[in-house]
């Protein structure tokens, strides 16, 4: 047992040291060290991390809660930089640093001729570190600032290569969505400070109960007024919905993939955009109490993971087909947290955290093979050539659309179950929804499988004869992923429902689905076993065989039924028109309103009559002034004389 | 003896006729000169005259002060004028508009 303390300090300081050690002389150092002092870093912050993560598993250590560092004091406000570590929060961590460590080796080979090798592996290190401190934090404005610096990272990556043009427009695009999502975040952290009077984790879990039972409302107007803790709960989603990508803030994250391909794996898929998911596990005291917030977080995830799915579909860029895939799987872990089966999103995360890495490294892995080319269309019969990355992309294709066994299975068929067993209203909506969708993975991941891996060859010829398996850096980590993508499920599952996370997720009586969850089942095995006779089961098998029927047997019935459906082919080819319409209603709208404060209120009212007019008064008058001055003596005698008669007058007057 | 309005008159009409003088030449600045030399006089007048009214002799000592300003004005304006042709080679009051904003 070590004190778990010093350990957490080791675990973020790590990435930390690397991270500024690289960025400020990485060009002194060169590109071997970097990497090494990189991969170290973050390889000692998972060592720690899973460390962390046994001493709870199996030796029952207590949670920590302590504050390093106090630094600021406002009245009765502290704010302070402060780590507590549970459960939860030694689960995330491992998820994280496993992830992260597994692209840092992974970068090695991706990045190999790449001229910013060292600015990368500063960045990733970085943002290593910010994400742990997203997950360790004990109070609100350490998640915050966490949570910026995540998107901060993000935008940088996105835009790593920043020579291209796509690339800056899609970091933009991600910041800027981002920050529409923070202005609700920040709103929610002002709330809790109003109400709570703290922003400590411990101490709002502690008072949420009185908070609650005092009826406290928050006015927007004299009579309009909202429970507190629903105005809370929906500003913090709206948060996590900007990070986590759900509708209608999603539109960021299909861009981001202009970003290199480890950078998708690790914060766009696997770690980031799961921090809003987390973050409502964490918070999963608040949320409980809010029958409302937990409405919207079901009806938009599971939105999110119908929509997501079917746009994926129509998708030629592997990337982006993974991109929308993630899209859909963050929707479920949504749906999840709005049933209250939080420990069962986490669940999802987790394998989710795995199988998507792993299908986006093998992406990155068939991409540097063909020379940076993305479209699907221009791939095919891959397996011939690339063994280990068909393998592992096989497995992790299996594990995302839940085939027994695979990790992935165990996560989404609770979700779907659990969705099934919910009492929320919104439940009877979004159980078809869930399971439909179950279908639709089935579909967009086999048809990239089948167009990538197996048909014809549709590449050039030159790229066929060179063409290789990725060297050992890339496929290394890529069976290192797939190992946890095929088992974790099923050696995670057990100890979830031996009730691993304890007192760190609450769970109110009423929606207690995970109980019931927990009272059913009976062991990983036999609910793999009992899965082969489930809808989902069949419905994913019966994805798989359109994809394949589609795709591989006769690819002219796809494109008949491309013609036929031509309408609904162009709404999903749109993605459901959101970027249409934010370009049209929002952008046009704030472009007009700038132009607006530009234009009329800044170069017209305060330039022109402000400040330009009135010089330009005073210009105008003394032009008429300088008139009188006529410069002949006879005037100025006269004006003089005239002057004196009528002084003499007025005084005769007033006599 | 004639009574004092009619000195104040002819005074009023000096005074009246300098007056115009300065407003209503245009062509030449000696004119302007000795427009000014007659409000003096038409002052001058008016002091003599009240003096004499008066019975009392300071306006008349006062009259010489003004003489004595009056001739060393002219002086000085005369002077000034010589250099001002020579500068400008003109002494029409039209074209001298220097003093002109």
């Amino acid at each position: 047992m070590f004190d778990l303390k010093p350990l957490c300090l080791l675990i973020v300081l790590n990435p930390l040291g690397a991270a500024l050690v690289i960025g400020l002389f990485g060009k002194l150092i060169g590109r071997r060290a970097s990497h090494w002092l990189a991969i170290i870093a973050v390889g000692v912050s998972c060592c720690l991390s899973l460390q962390a993560l046994k001493q709870f598993m199996w030796d029952g250590a207590e949670a920590v809660n302590f504050v390093l560092y106090q630094w600021g004091n406002s009245g009765s406000y502290h704010f302070e930089i402060g780590f507590l570590i549970d459960r939860l929060s030694s689960w995330m961590m491992v998820v994280v640093s496993f992830v992260s460590w597994m692209v840092h080796i992974y970068t090695v080979g991706y990045m190999q001729v790449d001229s910013g090798y060292q600015r990368f592996f500063s960045y990733i290190a970085l943002f290593t570190f910010g994400m742990l401190m997203l997950v360790m934090s004990n109070n609100f404005l350490q998640l915050f600032f966490g949570w910026e610096m995540v998107g901060l990272m993000s935008y940088l990556l996105i835009g790593f290569w920043f020579q291209k043009e796509t690339a800056i427009v899609a970091n933009l695009k991600a910041f800027i969505v981002n920050r529409v999502g923070d202005f609700g975040f920040i709103l929610g952290i002002a709330a809790i400070l109003y109400g709570f009077g703290t922003l400590d984790y411990r101490m709002v879990f502690d008072q949420v109960e009185g908070v609650v039972a005092s009826n406290a409302n928050l006015f927007f107007t004299g009579t309009t007024s909202t429970p507190l803790i629903t105005f809370i709960c929906l500003a913090l989603f709206m948060g996590a919905m900007g990070k986590s990508a759900q509708i209608p803030l999603h539109v960021w994250l299909p861009d981001s993939m202009e970003g290199p391909t480890p950078i998708s794996a690790l914060i766009h898929a696997a770690t980031m955009v799961t921090a809003g998911v987390f973050m409502l596990a964490r918070l999963s005291p608040l949320f409980e109490y809010s029958e409302t917030a937990l409405t919207v977080v079901l009806i938009i995830g599971s939105l999110t993971c119908l929509l997501m799915g079917l746009v994926g579909i129509v998708q030629n860029d592997i990337k982006r087909i993974i991109a929308y895939s993630t899209l859909s799987q963050l929707g479920y872990m949504m749906t999840a947290m709005g049933v209250s089966a939080y420990p069962v999103g986490i669940f999802h995360l987790t394998t989710h955290a795995f199988f998507k890495a792993l299908l986006f490294l093998g992406a990155g892995s068939v991409i540097l093979a063909l020379h940076h080319e993305q479209d699907i269309w221009k791939m095919g019969n891959l397996k011939k050539y690339m063994p280990v990355t068909y393998i592992t992309m096989l497995v992790g294709s299996l594990a995302l659309i839940g085939f027994p066994l695979f990790s992935g299975f165990y996560s989404k068929d609770l979700i779907i179950e659990a969705v099934g067993l919910s009492t929320l209203p919104a439940a009877q909506f979004a159980y078809p929804i869930v399971l439909g969708s179950v279908y639709i993975t089935a579909l967009y991941t086999f048809r990239l499988f089948f167009v990538v891996f197996h048909t014809q060859e549709r590449m050039e010829s030159k790229l066929i004869s060179h063409l290789q398996e990725s060297p050992a850096v890339i496929w290394v980590p890529l069976v290192l992923l797939a190992i946890p993508s095929f088992v974790a499920g099923g050696i995670l599952l057990d100890p979830l429902f031996q009730n691993f996370f304890k007192n760190s997720i609450v769970i109110h009586a009423n929606h207690s689905v995970f109980n019931i969850l927990q009272a059913e089942h009976q062991g990983a095995l036999q609910m793999a076993l009992e899965g082969f006779k489930s809808s989902s089961f069949w419905l994913g098998m019966s994805g798989i065989l359109t994809a394949w029927f589609c795709y591989v047997q006769s690819p002219a019935f796809a494109a008949d039924m491309q013609r036929k459906f031509s309408l609904l082919y162009r709404i999903l080819k749109d993605k459901f028109g959101f970027d249409t319409f934010n370009q049209w209603a929002i952008i046009a709208g704030v472009r007009g309103a700038g132009w607006f404060c530009w234009k009329v209120s800044d170069d017209w009212l305060i330039d022109g009559i402000g400040v330009n007019g009135t010089a330009k008064s005073i210009n105008r008058i003394s032009y008429m002034l300088r008139k009188i001055q006529s410069g002949y003596l006879y005037h100025y005698a006269f004006v003089m004389i005239v002057g004196f008669l009528a002084l003499l007058v007025w005084l005769m007057l007033t006599e | 003896m004639n009574p004092l309005s009619d000195y104040l008159t002819l005074s009023a009409i000096l005074f009246g006729i300098g007056i115009a003088g300065i407003f209503i030449n245009r062509k030449n600045i000696i004119i302007l000169l000795m427009c000014i030399e007659l409000l003096l006089l038409a002052v001058n007048t008016n002091f003599i005259a009240f003096s004499r009214y008066l019975n009392n002799l300071d306006g008349q000592i006062f009259v010489f002060f003004v003489l004595t300003v009056a001739a060393a004005e002219a002086a000085i304006g005369l002077a000034i004028l010589v250099v001002l042709f020579r500068k400008k080679k003109t002494i029409n009051v039209e074209e001298l508009d220097s003093l002109k904003g």
